[in-house]
């Protein structure tokens, strides 16, 4: 189900598909003529854009009878996520709860 | 030989004012059961040399286990210890140091905690030279992280 971080960069390589996919990550579900509304290009190029961004695990889609929703899953962008930016944001997590933990020392 | 002398690598610092007493925040950084109970499961002891493991659920694309060896333990000063990627994912993986370096205060502690030792090469930058698309990837990040 996951492709290799290798495919997700090639997928996001290119504008038009980052588009679609930031798109996707804003408005939730969306079929393929509202996508093609925005995307600047024609309806198969956004059908073949989507069909590169489900091989690397960015987007499902759930058909509809004949028509087919499509949504970004965030999760896959995971290998992408700033490892520091990571960390930074898990220890000041980590800060709260050793600030709880010492409060609830204290009684 | 510390990442943290390294020109080329980056920390992570985090600060926290604590209105607590050294002593106890020196036992909720070095008891193993209060380390876990805000930190992660672990089997730590505050002994130079000491290895050691995090443990976390595994999730997609980690698993959940850091390696970990104790470098220096100053009693309410300083705690430090190597935070490594573990197992397969070792090779090449995550290599960093955790400081943790405690000021007493007037009222309380200053509790500092230093995460060094990212590397150039460590994922993004490495992929952003490679495929030329980082400054397009702040736009991206935002819209994830407005996600609810």
């Amino acid at each position: 189900m996951h492709s290799a971080p290798d495919e997700l960069f090639k997928a996001l390589a290119d504008p038009t598909r980052r588009a679609l996919l930031e798109r996707l990550l804003r408005e939730g579900e969306l079929n393929v003529r509202a996508l093609t509304e925005q995307a600047g290009v024609s309806q198969p190029a956004v059908s073949k854009h989507l069909g590169v961004l489900r091989q690397a695990g960015l987007v499902l889609e759930r058909p509809q009878g004949r028509i087919v929703h499509y949504r970004a899953d965030a999760r896959a962008l995971a290998p992408l996520m700033d490892w520091i930016r990571f960390y930074a944001v898990f220890w000041d997590e980590r800060m709260d709860r050793l600030e709880q933990l010492l409060n609830r020392m204290d009684q | 030989m510390t990442p943290a002398a390294d020109a080329t690598t980056t920390a992570v610092v985090v600060e926290r004012r604590l209105p607590h007493s050294l002593d106890k925040v020196w036992r909720a950084l070095t008891q193993g059961p209060l380390l876990e109970s805000w930190l992660m499961a672990n089997d730590f002891e505050p002994v130079v040399g000491h290895r050691f493991t995090f443990r976390m659920p595994p999730m997609e694309g980690w698993n959940g286990v850091t390696d970990c060896e104790v470098l220096s333990v100053v009693p309410q000063r300083e705690l430090s210890y190597t935070w490594n990627a573990s197992g397969a994912e070792a090779a090449g993986g995550l290599r960093t140091v955790v400081t943790w370096t405690l000021h007493a205060q007037a009222d309380g502690v200053l509790v500092r905690m230093a995460q060094s030792g990212f590397r150039p090469q460590d994922r993004r930058n490495e992929m952003g030279a490679k495929y030329g698309w980082e400054r397009n990837l702040g736009q991206l990040e935002a819209v994830v992280a407005k996600l609810p």
